[in-house]
């Protein structure tokens, strides 16, 4: 029983990391940029789904809002930043490093500015789900109507933006303007329009993470950081570029922790992800799903 | 005449160097012109400044009247010019197919997306038993053609050729310089081929440039340039 518990809360929380890690790999799969402000743009979108919860008291009208809201900011983010940095800084080191930094200041500014609008103290955003565990007879297991939406998010997140990724012509020239957008632009793609789209999908994708995560804990300005290092280790386990990896990474994280605080002990944690983490770049450099040859290859 | 492509006192910075100055040519349809000259001459830079990827300093370049300047590239490619750029211009990480799909993406007459990517694989019958491979998987020569091949299903009518035979077999590079002849005289292309290989070129070239560190320095027919012996000895080196 008490293996059966574990599991389950490992995949509860597990489920958390890996919809944080898809939003992570969905900006770098369409931008090739590590987004370090996504946590605090999916914090922002939760507090637009906390307004909108407060003036309708309708957890399900808020979150279309928010996922909505989420789009426009991404897009909005590379509209008012990323783009004329890029148009900046074009070539050497600084060009591949500055927007990772600029997504840090990002951070910052971000949280800030939901500081001075909302306050630094804890808001409670909550679904009409509960959050107590399915009970089977007498038995209550650690994963309630909450952890399920999760893990129903995190499945619908990773299947529309698969299949958008395989099998759309929008995927296939997000995926080319990534890899290499001088020759997509020399193809005939709007590369610019195109990453635009892949920070509105990513923005999309945190949004979604911070409604369906949110009501498991509180509401503040840094409620998901925690989570974004999380979810940046599940998708560097997972080879940064895949969705499945994504996922992967983030159950692979979510179980170990669960098992390691019931046999081993709460204080080594945090410790033990990132452990996990070394110990699978060091057997697959490239990550669990990473592909074989490297884009300079 | 503002037929094809005319470039007048075209003057192109490549970073902080004068790359081209003051050049003016004509490519017209049907025609196949060599740009040829040692490393160094200019010769990419001229096709980059053609394609949009870099503004040029002065001059102009029309085609078929219209201007192309301030243009993207992705804006040129909806004109008709397509540039194939040096060092196989394919995506690797993406499969032959994709690679091959990507050139008629912004294209909205699908019908004649499909008959072009036909059209490719005939010339390049190869690629038929490679579509689901990724481009990183192919040889030299399969990247080249699936480079030539993606620019053709955007059903182009200026193709800028960045050195085609750049370290590739002899053999190979035959196949494609065929290729090449055949989109000039059956499907009547206007193409520009940028190459190092001089002799190559201006055999299948109608009209030949000559540039030396920036410079027009001579221009002509393919068979005055073959047989100037100054020429040979001056720039080209053969």
């Amino acid at each position: 029983m008490i293996f059966i518990d574990t599991l389950l809360l490992g995949i509860s929380s597990g489920a958390i990391y890996s919809l944080m890690a898809l939003a992570l790999v969905l900006v770098w799969r369409s931008t090739r940029v590590v987004n370090f402000a996504q946590a605090s743009q999916a914090v922002l979108s939760t507090y637009v789904g906390y307004e909108i919860t407060m003036r309708t008291h309708n957890y399900w009208v808020s979150l279309p809002v928010a996922i909505l809201f989420g789009a426009a900011l991404g897009s909005s983010i590379d509209l008012l930043f990323m783009f004329y940095l890029a148009k900046k800084v074009r070539s050497g080191p600084i060009a591949e490093i500055a927007p990772v930094i600029a997504t840090l200041g990002l951070l910052g500014l971000l949280q800030s500015i939901i500081g001075l609008i909302w306050g630094n103290s804890f808001l409670q955003y909550s679904t009409p789900l509960s959050g107590k565990g399915f009970t089977f007879g007498n038995h209550t297991v650690p994963f309630s109507p909450q952890n399920l939406l999760i893990v129903l998010a995190t499945a619908l997140v990773l299947i529309v933006f698969g299949v958008v990724f395989k099998f759309t012509n929008l995927g296939l020239a997000l995926r080319a303007a990534s890899f290499q957008p001088e020759i997509a632009q020399l193809a005939g793609i709007r590369v610019g329009r195109i990453r635009n789209i892949g920070w509105a999908f990513a923005g999309a994708a945190g949004a979604v993470a911070g409604a369906v995560i949110t009501p498991t804990s509180v509401l503040s300005p840094n409620s998901l950081d925690l989570l974004l290092v999380s979810g940046f280790i599940a998708a560097v386990m997972g080879g940064l570029d895949s969705l499945v990896g994504a996922v992967i990474g983030g159950l692979v994280l979510g179980i170990g922790f669960a098992f390691i605080l019931q046999y081993v002990g709460s204080s080594v944690t945090f410790l033990a992800g990132f452990f996990i983490l070394v110990i699978v770049l060091l057997i697959r450099p490239r990550g669990l799903f990473g592909h074989q040859l490297g884009r300079h290859a | 005449m503002s037929d094809g492509l005319v470039v007048e006192n075209l003057t192109v910075n490549y970073g902080a160097i004068r790359a081209i100055r003051n050049i003016s040519f004509t490519v017209s349809a049907n025609e196949m012109v060599a740009v040829i000259g040692a490393n160094g001459a200019g010769k990419s830079t001229l096709l980059k400044a053609l394609s949009g990827m870099i503004a040029p300093v002065s001059g102009s370049a029309t085609w078929n009247g219209i201007s192309l300047q301030k243009k993207r590239p992705e804006e040129l490619v909806r004109l008709g010019i397509v540039h194939v750029s040096e060092g196989k211009s394919v995506i690797p990480e993406l499969t032959v197919d994709e690679n091959l799909a990507l050139g008629g993406l912004w294209r909205r007459d699908k019908l004649d997306v499909s008959a072009a990517l036909r059209d490719s694989l005939n010339l390049f019958p190869i690629l038929a038993t490679r579509l689901a491979q990724r481009a990183d998987s192919l040889s030299g020569g399969e990247r080249q053609m699936l480079a030539i091949a993606r620019a053709l299903v955007s059903r182009p009518k200026l193709l800028l050729m960045d050195e085609p035979s750049l370290g590739l077999a002899p053999m190979i590079i035959d196949q494609i310089f065929d290729a090449l002849n055949h989109l000039r005289n059956q499907l009547g292309l206007a193409i520009l081929l940028v190459e190092q290989n001089a002799v190559s070129a201006l055999k299948i070239a109608d009209r030949g440039l000559v540039l030396n560190l920036g410079e027009l320095v001579k221009s002509g027919s393919s068979i005055e340039l073959l047989g100037d012996a100054d020429l040979r000895t001056a720039y080209l080196g053969f």
